[in-house]
């Protein structure tokens, strides 16, 4: 059932083929992704959704290259990133992917400006430039004025919008979020989704992880997983003649 | 990412982190300080101890003439026969006969009373020459001790050690004064620094005149040529054994003794002494060494601890970084780094620290604590050793889990 959804485009900027997982976790196997297959297009605006426990997380993971899949094979821009070494990976992490996860993740000890700056440390860009581009996305997230604050001194709200900043500075083509609104209040999940609504009009690829249909009708296409498996995928024929 | 920034993440992490760095710094702190305080304290009594063992004039042999036979067969004890002379002593003075004797002090000795005015004190009257000085390792506190002249002159005067100069003059400076000794006046030329906390208490307590002014003007009689004692000083502890063998080869020589065992004479030295001394130091530095290791140990598990739990609470941090693009040569960088820091502070903090409280200790238990360079070191390469071993190592291996793993540990 999942081949016959399995989307034909051309060039994908990611593509999933027959990808599983398995967790072991003490004596027990646990299988969060059974051969799932999917394939972005750069520029989509993509929700992932399901029940918890369906294995959406573990199918964002593997796509950010935070974790590697137990089969299948995984194309990256035409790259497959089971050949990649550590550094490789690490290079594809911080230079193509932004991530935005549930809990902020922000370090507690540094400005919301060294947030920001970090993954341009990791670049290995010069510090006038990345302070400079740090402050130009925390003004695109409208917090140019919490620069010097820490993520202690800021709104959940706020943090995500940092978050948010962090995960664009690098200026990457794909942006992986998720759960981004699962710890906000109404207002600043309208904030965050208006926000990954504008990065995809200006031409980024948003990979969104949600539970929440209201969340999910943020995004122009959703794939719908269910055990480990995609069991829906609305509107990829649609995007793919509309884009091709 | 270059070293510069790694240095500038490093410090970051060690500022907002204050406590957890605090107690590192403190653990490395106190095992340094402590080890450099005990093997400081240890040395210092070792020196100590070595030093009161040369104020009993260390490298010393004393020769002493042997037993008598009276002519019914009678054997005197040790010490009994004045077969010893001057002329023994002036031999043993020559360096081609006994290179490695570089002192010699032929000495004759008698109870005698002092009288100075109106008070009076029996003590020892030491006959010698001016090398007793240097031979029995003492120094004038004030006035001059003995000269050649005044051996050559059979002079009348007399050195006091201190406490026969304090019974006889009190407080009053001594030198200058007169001193009768069996009716002949002898004049004060010089007093005796005390010779310190030694077992043999009368070192402070005799008047030293000249050999020739003894046996000729006090004592005479059968000590007008012999002497009873013939101290001699070799370079070194090492010329100890080849001095006694100059000693005691020249002597029988001088003796006519043809057999071995049947010497006139018999030479002991302070190797007795020194061998015990050694061994009581051995077993204090062994003594002092263990509780410093110990002190390092308790110090370094507590920084062990400090580390281990630092890495494993971090080890989301970890994950962070990871998914923001750091490699994991960079993450060990940054923990390499971060130890490096709380290590070397902790390090220099604790010598500083040690040394300190070392000078302070001595000036206020008035014992010498002496800072081993070579402790100092050990103590700081352990302490810094343990912390980036366990700093580094448990970050090393979280920077290889995938990012995601890292992400989830709680």
């Amino acid at each position: 059932m999942t081949t016959d959804l399995f989307p034909t485009l051309e060039f994908p900027l990611l593509e999933l083929r027959g990808v599983s997982k398995t967790y072991r976790s003490g004596s027990l196997q646990v299988q969060a992704l059974r051969g799932a297959c999917i394939a972005i297009r750069e520029g989509e605006f993509v929700a992932i959704t399901g029940p918890s426990g369906s294995g959406k997380s573990t199918l964002m993971h593997v796509l950010g290259c935070l974790d590697s899949p137990t089969s299948g094979t995984y194309r990256l821009a035409g790259q497959d990133v089971s050949t990649m070494s550590e550094e490789e990976l690490a290079d594809v992490r911080n230079r193509r992917i932004g991530f935005v996860f549930q809990q902020f993740n922000l370090l507690a000890s540094l400005t919301a400006g060294r947030n920001v700056e970090l993954p341009l440390c990791y670049a290995g860009v010069r510090r006038a430039e990345r302070t400079a581009r740090a402050t130009e996305a925390l003004a695109r997230v409208g917090l140019a004025h919490r620069v010097e604050h820490r993520p202690g001194e800021l709104s959940g709200g706020q943090q995500q919008r940092v978050a948010i900043a962090r995960a664009l500075v690098t200026d990457p083509a794909l942006i992986l979020a998720d759960e981004p609104t699962g710890n906000l209040d109404s207002a600043s999940t309208t904030d965050v989704l208006d926000l990954l609504a504008e990065l995809h009009v200006a031409g980024r690829t948003i990979v969104l992880i949600t539970h929440e249909a209201d969340v999910a009708a943020a995004a122009a296409r959703t794939v719908h997983i269910l055990d480990g498996a995609i069991q829906n995928d609305s509107g990829v024929h649609q995007e793919a003649t509309h884009r091709g | 990412m270059n070293w510069w920034e790694t240095i500038r993440t490093g410090l970051e992490a060690v500022r907002s982190h204050r406590l957890r760095s605090g107690l590192t710094v403190l653990g490395i702190l106190i095992g340094i300080a402590a080890v450099i305080l005990t093997v400081g304290l240890g040395l210092g009594a070792q020196q100590q101890i070595t030093q009161q063992i040369n104020s009993l004039g260390s490298n010393l042999l004393i020769v002493g003439p042997g037993s008598t036979t009276s002519s019914n067969g009678l054997r005197g004890g040790l010490g009994s026969a004045s077969t010893l002379t001057e002329t023994d002593a002036t031999a043993l003075a020559s360096k081609v006969v006994a290179p490695d004797i570089t002192a010699v002090a032929p000495a004759v000795q008698r109870s005698e009373s002092l009288t100075a005015g109106a008070s009076n004190w029996t003590t020892t009257v030491v006959g010698t020459t001016p090398d007793w000085l240097s031979v029995r390792a003492r120094t004038v506190s004030s006035g001059r001790f003995l000269t050649t002249q005044d051996v050559t002159d059979h002079a009348a005067v007399v050195v006091l050690a201190a406490t026969t100069a304090q019974e006889l003059f009190g407080p009053r400076d001594a030198v200058g004064q007169t001193v009768t000794v069996t009716g002949i006046p002898l004049s004060v030329i010089g007093v005796l620094s005390p010779a310190g906390s030694t077992a043999a208490a009368n070192e402070d307590d005799q008047a030293i005149v000249a050999l020739s002014t003894a046996s000729e003007r006090l004592f005479g009689g059968a000590t007008r040529t012999s002497v009873q004692n013939i101290y001699l000083q070799a370079q070194s502890s090492d010329t100890l054994s080849a001095a006694y063998q100059e000693a005691e080869s020249e002597l029988s020589n001088l003796h006519h003794v043809t057999t071995p065992g049947s010497e006139d004479f018999t030479i002991t030295s302070q190797q007795s002494i020194l061998n015990t001394a050694t061994s009581v130091t051995q077993t204090l530095t062994v003594l002092l060494g263990g509780i410093a290791a110990i002190s390092l140990l308790v110090g370094g598990v507590g920084v062990m601890n400090i580390m281990l739990v630092s890495v494993t609470e971090r080890i989301r941090e970890i994950g962070l970084r990871k998914a923001l693009g750091a490699t994991p040569r960079v993450i060990r960088r940054q923990f390499l780094v971060e130890a490096s820091v709380l290590g070397l502070s902790g390090g220099v903090l604790g010598v500083l620290l040690g040394v300190a409280a070392g000078l302070g200790l001595s000036k206020l238990i008035s014992q010498p604590v002496v800072i081993s360079p070579l402790a100092t070191l050990g103590a700081l390469a352990v302490a810094v050793a343990i912390g980036l071993v366990f700093g580094v190592y448990p970050a090393s291996r979280a920077a290889r889990l995938a990012p995601i793993e890292a992400l989830r540990s709680e």
